[in-house]
């Protein structure tokens, strides 16, 4: 009886190991799952805009003074 | 040279970068240990890379053609190529450090591929300063396009080849494996590949800018 119970007892001991290999990686669900993630993207997409529209203006300036030379 | 004066390649980069912003953030990720969600970083700290390459990579072919031609315009090219590289290596070591501090734990912390990245940086400014250091614009031109042949090859083996012969944090080094083992079956290239093309295009855009205001520059200081 008592071998059986120490057998059960290293079982046990030996699928918690396991189960702390197994350990999910973590990763930002709740933040994808709430739909936060897309005032993120609201964001950075505002902000390359911007930017990109802005260098666009610099090009087309930069033309006008290139005619006039 | 026609090239740069055209919209539609502006365009092209600008829908590539802003697509990848939007399918990096969302698009699944593989889900690895210590790095979390850090690994959309690939889509956004590689391509800086990419775009200094890019421009660096031109700088070298107009520093060529400088010394077969001598025109005076290929070395404003170099100069203007040179400095967006550098905006695009110190964005590239900024964004390393950022992400190097929530992964390896400390934002500087020795390793190969930063220190040699450290070195290649400090080679370019070097250029800078060794063209500034001339008056004569013929000699200074000639002078840095040789300078500039010569530092392309060494920056190459100080940040792609050194580090990979010793041990490095930095995936892809001293036997860790790169991303490149990844995101094959998971759809990162989706996002990844159309970042590196659209950051270099971006890059070349700024460069261009750039060289046309300096050309303007050059030609208004000649008449005066």
């Amino acid at each position: 009886m008592k071998r059986f119970i120490i057998l059960i007892l290293l079982v046990v001991s030996f699928s918690t190991t396991f189960a702390q290999q197994n350990a999910p990686v973590e990763m930002a669900d709740t933040f994808r799952s709430s739909g936060k993630i897309y005032v993120v993207i609201a964001t950075i997409a505002i902000i390359f805009i911007g930017l990109a529209i802005y260098l666009f203006s610099i090009d087309r300036r930069l033309k006008k003074i290139e005619k006039e030379k | 040279m026609k090239f740069i004066y055209q919209t539609w390649w502006k365009v092209i980069a600008v829908i590539l970068v802003f697509s990848t912003l939007i399918t990096g953030l969302l698009f699944p990720v593989p889900t690895l240990p210590i790095l979390h969600e850090t690994i959309r970083n690939l889509y956004f700290h590689v391509p800086m890379w990419m775009g200094m390459l890019s421009v660096f990579v031109i700088s070298v072919f107009y520093s060529i053609k400088y010394l077969n031609t001598g025109k005076e315009e290929y070395d404003l090219v170099v100069v203007e190529c040179v400095n967006t590289g550098l905006f695009f290596f110190a964005l590239g070591l900024i964004t390393g450090m950022m992400w190097a501090k929530f992964t390896w734990g400390e934002f500087w912390s020795g390793d190969p591929k930063q220190n040699s990245a450290a070195i290649a940086f400090l080679l370019y400014c070097a250029y800078i300063v060794l063209r500034n250091s001339m008056d004569e614009e013929q000699k200074r031109a000639k002078i840095s396009a040789i300078y500039n042949v010569f530092a392309f090859p060494v920056m190459i083996v100080l940040i792609f080849i050194l580090p990979r012969l010793t041990d490095s944090l930095h995936p892809g080094n001293g036997g860790n494996p790169a991303f490149g083992k990844y995101d094959l079956d998971n759809g990162m290239r989706i996002a990844f590949y159309p970042a590196m093309l659209g950051w270099s295009l971006m890059a070349v855009w700024i460069a261009s800018v750039r060289y046309r205001i300096r050309l303007i520059e050059n030609k208004r200081n000649n008449i005066n």
